[in-house]
């Protein structure tokens, strides 16, 4: 339940997040201007932050607990196996949740901390004074490892919430005979919509579609 | 000589009997409950009811099955219903006519007090089922469901899908469980009862293997409680499980109990019929599908072998429409199966090795449509697809009589109780309440009525004078008993032959299928009393055991049972042999009308037949126990 | 038709096991799976070989005591039935079947294909009942049921407690099983007073077995001889949610 509780809150960040950076489409103004306005929370930026965290803690060691358990509960592994209906989503969760748990780690410290692209130092301030974070995200894509990095990450996310996103609905008890499959091919959707808006970002860079706002 | 037995009937009009017994037998102070001790055999419909109340009321009980949870003994498999005269359907149902249904449905070979109780209490059955939790069908107004079965006149069926004997069991396992957690009962999963010990004349206890680790434990108690079930498994292929066996009740009488009416054993019509001699058991498919399938074999004994759709109308012998023009196909269980063993004896007989008949839904499914046909048998149609491969929409079904019930068991009297005092005997493995046929629907209902309200109300009545008495279980008698339990299996491995117990086993239920199966006649009884103890001397010949006695031995386990299953099958025939009528499904070919009906002889065999057991290799002793009809009187039945 | 296999022989819990080769031959196709392994065993016994121990006993899918994992799936390919509702005919000839217990830490090996399952027993005896003292009962039309709920309290109460939900789980789970008797009981009317203590005490007596945890992954539902859907493991959360918040409250 608990793992269901910081889930449903992971997601809700993840599809805020998306349509945040999707701004990116828009023009440099609109994104520029979306990340100075949640830097200018000040101190609700950091209560938030915290609150992901705290959610991102619990969600991992709840769960790991959980595994070890699962483990536990069958010492003697089966010679020969076969799954009817499990899918390989459900079955992976623990290493998807950790590769992405990798991946994050890697994103955070990429464009927030922004410790590895020396680059980003020297970007200007856009012409309303707000820092450019649409020429920082496309100097980041432009990279070819990097946008791939990417792709892989958000694949594994994608493949962790497409049993995730309709898996909370059961865990909590909101679902019947009825709604189970459609719960479970609208979270595969859902998941799949994700990494497609994600991606879309990365390739668009790598296409060329967007170009960075300034000069280094 | 022919002994004589007291069923210890309670005087007064029929209706009351029950009421007046109750109010004048003797009752057990609560506080002097927990002093005593019960062993329960058996955790079916009888055993786990039992042991739940007896445990709920303060006794101490113990109680065994050879399965891994009590949850898994074979009134699981029950599929049709449990009947009760609540009337809920207005349509004329009583008590009485639930007695009266019961006692000529055995054909007047059972005991008329035992039956009027069953079928008071069966009202009482149904009230406590749904207040545990039974999911009976229901109406959409809420109210619960019935319907008619096995061809009775009224809707007094309660059901739960096809699978009523499960949710029962569960329903009563369930309670075992509530007193199984509070410390009461005892359980004791797989775990066999070996032998019975008699202390001082009195049944006191009972020595068991525990079939995993092996191990042989001695029991001691105030009274036993035999619910182990019917011995149908004798005939090898049946609609038993596996593992149902007659070991319990056969040691019980190999130490003094009698065995009463053993021949009686009910055959059901449809079932599927043996594909090949690999069988190992017999699905019954529910007798519901007679009300919409035509019962029909070739004319021809040549064309068996061709597919049915090759065969023209003309050609095809619907014999249940043609011997019993009013009946039809739904002519009562032992009509049907002998009918369909005659044609096949005939040599007309379908499938592999000539043992089945057709069930044809074609004419149905042209009146009904084939969505009709799958709304009521869908479930029924999967099963004989998964079973046979075949498709029951496209083709007829393929079917053939097989061994159900046994109607005979330990003697009891009123009180359930054996001759062997403290030892009691509820559910299949007595004999007390078919008489010579069981009607559809009954045995979950018998099972539920000894165990939840009978014996708990009867037991009292003995124990009471038993305070105190309770042997220890390091008694000569508990040791002279583990010795010859050991001393058996021992036998048993030391004989290292060349073949299986089950194909021994095989052996005799191919002999007496085809001598003291659906017909029996005094010359095949007698070839099969002459055979049997060959079959038995070449057993204990040549038999193959492997593994040892102090280990999970499941090889020993079944040799075991088949060596009782030798022993008893010959109690069977000689009790075939000296019914000498034929009644309900004993059916003599010497004793029928010139329609083929069962001819009674009520001058002289309106009695229940018990044996005692005289030793090894000598004839055992028959006690005749007279039946007296008050109430309801002798009728012959007539389903033309 | 003629099968090889591979059978998972283990003398009993403290020993190692191993997978065994054999061979069956000449089998019928109408020959039932565990039919084909009498005859293994009438064939091993024969050669003076100790015949291959496995449950079963009434054969026809409802008893629950046949427990086999046959080429990695609970009760082998032909779901919904029981490995002893198999027949022969769903395997081609030749090929090689894998057959090992059910293989999950709360069901210890016995000996070769044989479990203890008596964990299931003890969390039907936690709370898995209505208590109902026998003559206590009221007269049975006095409780109205709304079809719909007796229908669905019997399809829970179908399972048939043989463990494969478990046996399937990848996380070694029972709360299918726990599901549905929980189900069965929370439906009705009958043993209303009982129904949070039971969702706690039986939810208890799972974790203390050492069951897994369920992670929704419905392995169990697709290999359940008694098609107890995993809609029912909903419900259970729902109950255990409600009543732990209950019980908070009334504390």
């Amino acid at each position: 339940m608990i793992v269901a509780v910081t889930g449903i809150i992971l997601i809700l960040f993840v599809i805020g997040h998306l349509l945040g950076n999707l701004q990116i489409f828009l023009g440099p103004d609109w994104i520029n201007g979306y990340s100075q306005h949640l830097r200018d929370l000040g101190p609700l930026l950091w209560a938030i932050r915290l609150f992901l965290l705290v959610s991102v803690i619990i969600h991992i060691y709840v769960t790991i607990q959980l595994a070890i358990e699962n483990r536990r509960a069958r010492p003697e592994a089966y010679v020969d196996r076969e799954y009817v209906k499990a899918t390989f989503a459900s079955r992976h969760m623990v290493m998807s949740g950790l590769i992405v748990l990798a991946f994050i780690v890697y994103h955070i410290a990429h464009f927030t901390v922004r410790v590895t692209d020396p680059r980003f130092g020297l970007l200007k301030a856009d012409p309303l004074g707000h820092y450019d974070v649409y020429s920082m995200m496309v100097y980041g894509f432009q990279n070819y490892y990097v946008s791939a990095f990417y792709v892989l990450g958000l694949f594994l996310l994608a493949l962790h919430l497409s049993h995730g996103s309709s898996s909370f609905f059961q865990s909590l008890g909101f679902n019947d005979r009825k709604l189970t499959p459609r719960l479970a091919l609208g979270g595969r959707i859902f998941a799949w919509l994700l990494f497609i808006g994600y991606t879309s970002i990365p390739v668009a860079i790598l296409a060329g579609v967007i170009e960075p706002a300034q000069q280094l | 000589m022919i002994g004589t037995l007291d069923p210890k009937i309670p005087p007064g009009p029929l209706d009351q009997k029950w009421r007046n017994h109750q109010d004048h037998s003797r009752l057990v102070n609560p506080n002097n409950r927990r002093k005593l001790e019960i062993i329960v055999v058996g955790s079916g419909l009888a055993g786990g009811s039992a042991a739940a109340t007896l445990g709920e009321l303060g006794y101490r009980v113990k109680c065994f099955c050879f399965q891994d949870s009590p949850r898994r003994a074979h009134s699981i498999a029950a599929q049709g219903g449990i009947n009760a005269a609540k009337n809920y359907q207005n349509d004329g149902d009583s008590v009485y006519r639930l007695f009266y249904d019961t006692i000529k449905g055995g054909d007047f070979r059972s005991r008329e007090a035992n039956v009027y109780r069953l079928a008071e209490i069966a009202n009482n059955i149904i009230d406590q089922c749904v207040a545990q939790g039974v999911p009976f069908a229901r109406e959409y107004s809420g109210y619960l469901a019935n319907r008619s079965f096995g061809g009775a006149q009224v809707s007094r069926t309660f059901y739960a899908r096809g699978q009523t004997g499960q949710q029962l069991l569960l329903g009563c396992y369930q309670a075992l469980c509530r007193q199984v957690a509070s410390g009461t009962v005892g359980m004791f999963p797989y775990t066999e009862m070996l032998d019975l010990v008699i202390v001082n004349g009195q049944a006191k206890g009972i020595v068991t293997r525990n079939l995993r680790s092996g191990k042989m434990e001695r029991h001691a108690a105030d009274a036993v409680v035999l619910a182990s079930g019917g011995y149908g498994n004798v005939f090898y292929l049946s609609t038993n499980a596996r593992g149902s066996n007659v070991t319990a009740t056969y040691r019980a009488y190999k130490r003094g109990a009698l065995f009463a009416n053993p021949s009686f054993t009910q055959i059901h019509p449809t079932c599927i019929p043996v594909s090949g001699d690999y069988q190992s058991k017999l699905t019954l498919m529910s007798e519901s599908l007679r009300n919409d399938g035509r019962v029909w074999v070739p004319k021809r004994k040549e064309d068996r072998v061709k597919p049915p759709s090759e065969i023209p109308e003309g050609e095809r012998d619907y014999y249940l429409e043609r011997k019993y023009p009013s009946y039809g196909n739904l002519a009562p269980r032992d009509i049907s199966s002998r009918a369909a063993k005659e044609v096949c004896d005939e040599g007309r007989g379908v499938g592999p090795g000539g043992r089945g008949v057709y069930l044809d839904f074609a004419d149905s499914i042209k009146r009904l449509g084939v969505e009709t046909i799958r709304e009521r048998y869908g479930n029924l149609f999967e099963v004989y697809k998964k079973i046979t491969g075949e498709d029951a929409y496209k083709m007829p079904m393929r079917i053939y009589p097989a061994v159900h019930y046994t109607m005979g068991g330990l003697w009891v009297d009123y009180d359930l109780m054996s001759n062997v005092p403290g030892l009691f005997v509820i559910g299949e493995a007595n004999f007390s309440d078919h008489g010579a046929n069981r009607l559809g629907a009954s045995a979950l209902m018998q099972g539920l009525v000894d165990g939840y309200f009978v014996l708990p109300n009867t037991l009292p009545n003995y124990l009471a004078g038993q305070m105190g008495k309770r042997p220890s279980p390091e008694s000569a008698e508990f040791k002279q008993a583990e010795q010859s339990v050991r001393a058996r299996l021992e036998k048993l491995l030391k004989v290292n032959g060349t073949r299986s117990a089950d194909s021994f086993h095989r052996e005799l239920g191919l002999l007496l299928w085809d001598k003291c199966g659906m017909s029996r006649n005094e010359q095949g009884l007698r070839e099969a009393l002459r055979k049997i103890p060959e079959l038995r001397a070449e057993f204990w010949r040549d038999v193959r055991v492997p593994g040892d006695e102090e280990d999970y031995n499941q090889s020993l386990e079944r040799a075991g049972r088949v060596a009782d299953f030798l022993e008893f099958a010959e109690l069977m025939c000689i009790d075939a042999l000296e019914r000498d009528e034929s009644a309900g499904a004993h059916f003599r070919e010497e004793h029928q009308t010139s329609d083929g009906e069962a001819l009674r002889d009520d001058e002289s065999n309106a009695a229940v037949f018990a044996w005692e057991f005289q030793g090894d290799g000598q004839p055992p002793k028959l006690y005749r126990e007279q039946l007296h009809f008050e109430t309801a009187h002798l009728a012959q039945r007539s389903y033309k | 038709m003629n099968f090889r296999l591979r059978i998972w022989r283990q003398r009993d819990a403290k020993f190692r096991g191993k997978l065994v080769k054999y061979e069956v031959r000449e089998i019928s196709p109408d020959t039932s799976f565990l039919e084909m392994l009498d005859i293994l065993n009438e064939n091993l016994l024969r050669a003076g070989e100790e015949p291959v121990a496995f449950d079963s006993d009434c054969r026809e899918g409802i008893c629950g005591t046949c427990s086999l994992t046959v080429n990695g799936e609970a009760h082998g390919p032909d779901h919904p039935g029981a490995v002893c509702e198999l027949y022969m005919r769903k395997f081609r000839d030749g090929e090689t079947i894998t057959i090992e217990p059910f293989r999950v830490g709360s069901f210890p090996i016995v000996k070769d294909l044989v479990v203890d399952r008596s964990a299931l027993d003890r969390i039907v005896q936690a709370g898995g009942f209505i208590s109902a003292r026998a003559g206590s009962a009221p007269e049975a039309n006095s409780i109205l049921i709304p079809k719909h709920d007796a229908d669905l309290a019997m399809e829970a109460a179908a399972c048939i407690g043989c463990g494969a939900c478990a046996a399937a789980c990848p996380n070694g789970s029972a709360m299918l099983f726990a599901a549905a008797k929980v189900s069965h009981l929370s439906s009705l009317p009958q043993g209303g007073p009982e129904r949070e203590r039971r969702v706690l005490k039986m939810v208890r007596a799972m974790d203390a077995e050492k069951f897994g945890n369920c992670t929704n992954t419905y392995e169990c539902e697709a290999v359940c001889p008694a098609k107890i859907s995993a809609s029912f493991i909903a419900k259970l959360n729902r109950e255990y949610a409600s009543a732990q918040f209950r019980q908070r409250l009334g504390e």
